[in-house]
């Protein structure tokens, strides 16, 4: 790997998943996460899972990511089985899990450490591209727990994006900030995501940050987690969490989602 | 500075109350020697050279035993936190083993190794080694499994992510298992040189014994003071650095 292809954007992922299941435990006590889930996600596209909390989305993200197996069916990632974690699928967590012994930089470096044929100054340059890109260039030098909330999520993203992967997974990486932030990181991800364009898949169990967000929305409901039902996000970019035309996408999918918690039939996809 | 004089103020205070106490004559002079005997003592040890010899012993016996303490507490408390195996086994092990007072080694190594440097070597050592593997051990199962997880997305795996994650992210506890190592290894190497002579070389714990033998108060109290101020210092050197960064990197002291 040289520098100059480090910053060409990598093609991005298309993702294949056949009849995933996964059950937690054995037996009677055996809690079953995810029922046959299949779902196509295309290159670059940014699709995004939500159903309320036990409905198997963050398992399914694992499982994507290669940090948990399925117990039956496959996921496949640019025509190749995925069995482990890799590269070109990087997770972002609720928490974000960043390192509290490294400062903002060497918690960027340290997945491009790992990362072969780089020079210490092509990896700095990488790593200082993309908290440049995140915004947070001036920290480099900060420990973690100087940071608020909303700039530890722009490390932990600025982190995942270093090695340059085809798709990114989030698990419900804004949940815990407050609705300012949040606002300000949803415009930052888009902006992001149309430059570097990756592959995204996106949990959350907030339909109006999906509406936001996604091309598409997967709708789950819980024991055991199947997709229920498919949105189509039509409006254009970058959108706006407060307008009214996205409020009307959410409100349309949550009473999708309210229908199903109540105990409403399967509809088919859209 | 301001810090500094204060402390200055304090213990210049603090020794003035003594002379005034012992001015006082409650207490018999032989058993309350007055600051300036204990300095006149301390001064004549110091220019013959037995409190330089005597600290160089001491503190060549508990560096060397508790750095082969680290050496082999770090390790072991990793093994016994990777393998749950040997955590039900050798973790618990270390575990009872901890809650034993170090002193009670001495017996048991001046058996075995008699009257030699290995006795003592061996006390510090059993004095560093279990706490440092307990506290290794419960540092490494306390860190998020987060960390973990997300060192293994980006391509971390197996020794890396030990190296790497797993032991700087246990940092806070193992800073604390050092500390106590340390405080357990220095309490027992004292006990085993009070008790014991060993002809190889005079400790300062065999300086206090004399003293009491000698009846020599000044001796005595002199040696308390060295010791006091040994372990001031070696807090100052060995761990505040560990804890200013654990400060500055984790926002926290040691657990």
């Amino acid at each position: 790997m040289t520098l100059p292809v480090e910053f060409q954007n990598e093609p991005p992922s298309k993702l294949s998943l056949k009849n995933v299941s996964k059950t937690f435990g054995a037996g009677t006590r055996g809690v079953q996460a995810l029922d046959r889930v299949s779902l196509e996600v295309g290159e670059s596209e940014f699709v995004c899972l939500v159903g309320p909390s036990g409905c198997g989305k963050s398992t399914l993200l694992n499982i994507i990511a290669g940090l948990e197996s399925a117990d039956a069916g496959q996921v496949i990632a640019d025509g190749a089985p995925v069995t482990a974690p890799g590269r070109d699928r990087m997770m972002m967590f609720q928490e974000s899990a960043l390192f509290p012994w490294l400062n903002v930089l060497n918690n960027v470096l340290f997945g491009l450490k790992l990362k072969a044929g780089l020079t210490r100054a092509d990896r700095k340059e990488v790593a200082q591209f993309y908290l440049k890109l995140v915004g947070l260039e001036k920290f480099q030098h900060a420990y973690v727990h100087e940071l608020s909330g909303g700039m530890k999520q722009r490390v932990a993203l600025a982190r995942a994006l270093a090695p340059n992967p085809r798709v990114l997974l989030m698990d419900e990486p804004f949940a815990a900030l407050d609705a300012l932030t949040r606002e300000q990181l949803y415009g930052d991800l888009q902006r992001i995501w149309a430059e570097r364009k990756k592959t995204i898949v996106f949990v959350t169990h907030n339909v109006r940050e999906a509406a936001c967000l996604g091309d598409r929305v997967i709708l789950f409901s819980p024991h055991p987690g199947r997709i229920r039902q498919e949105f189509r996000v039509d409006l254009p970019r970058p959108r706006d969490i407060n307008s009214v035309a996205l409020a009307r996408h959410a409100s349309v999918i949550t009473a999708a989602l309210k229908n199903y918690a109540a105990g409403g039939p399967a509809e088919a996809a859209e | 500075m301001k810090r500094f004089a204060k402390a200055a103020v304090f213990f210049v205070g603090l020794i003035v109350a003594w002379g005034l106490l012992v001015r006082a004559r409650i207490w018999s002079p032989v058993m309350l020697p007055s600051p300036w005997n204990v300095a006149q003592y301390l001064w004549g040890a110091l220019l013959d050279g037995t409190l330089r010899d005597a600290t160089e012993v001491t503190l060549k016996r508990l560096l060397i035993g508790y750095a082969c303490g680290l050496a082999i507490g770090l390790p072991v408390g990793l093994l016994t936190a990777r393998f749950r195996v040997l955590r039900d086994t050798l973790g618990l092990l270390a575990l009872g083993l901890q809650t034993l007072p170090s002193v009670c080694w001495v017996p048991l190594a001046l058996l075995w190794f008699g009257q030699s440097e290995s006795a003592m070597f061996f006390v510090v050592v059993m004095g560093t080694v279990w706490s440092v593997i307990i506290a290794t051990e419960g540092g490494v199962l306390n860190v998020p499994p987060i960390y973990a997880r997300a060192a293994r997305t980006m391509g971390s795996r197996g020794l890396h992510t030990w190296l790497a994650v797993m032991l700087p992210a246990a940092l806070p506890f193992v800073v604390g298992g050092m500390k106590q190592g340390w405080a357990f290894a220095w309490r027992s190497l004292m006990a085993a040189e009070i008790y014991v002579t060993i002809l190889s070389g005079f400790g300062l714990g065999h300086l206090l014994h004399y003293g009491r033998e000698l009846n020599a108060m000044d001796q005595v109290i002199g040696i308390m003071i060295v010791l006091l101020v040994i372990g001031l210092v070696a807090d100052k050197i060995l761990f505040s650095p560990w804890e200013r960064l654990l400060r500055r990197r984790w926002g926290t002291a040691a657990k």
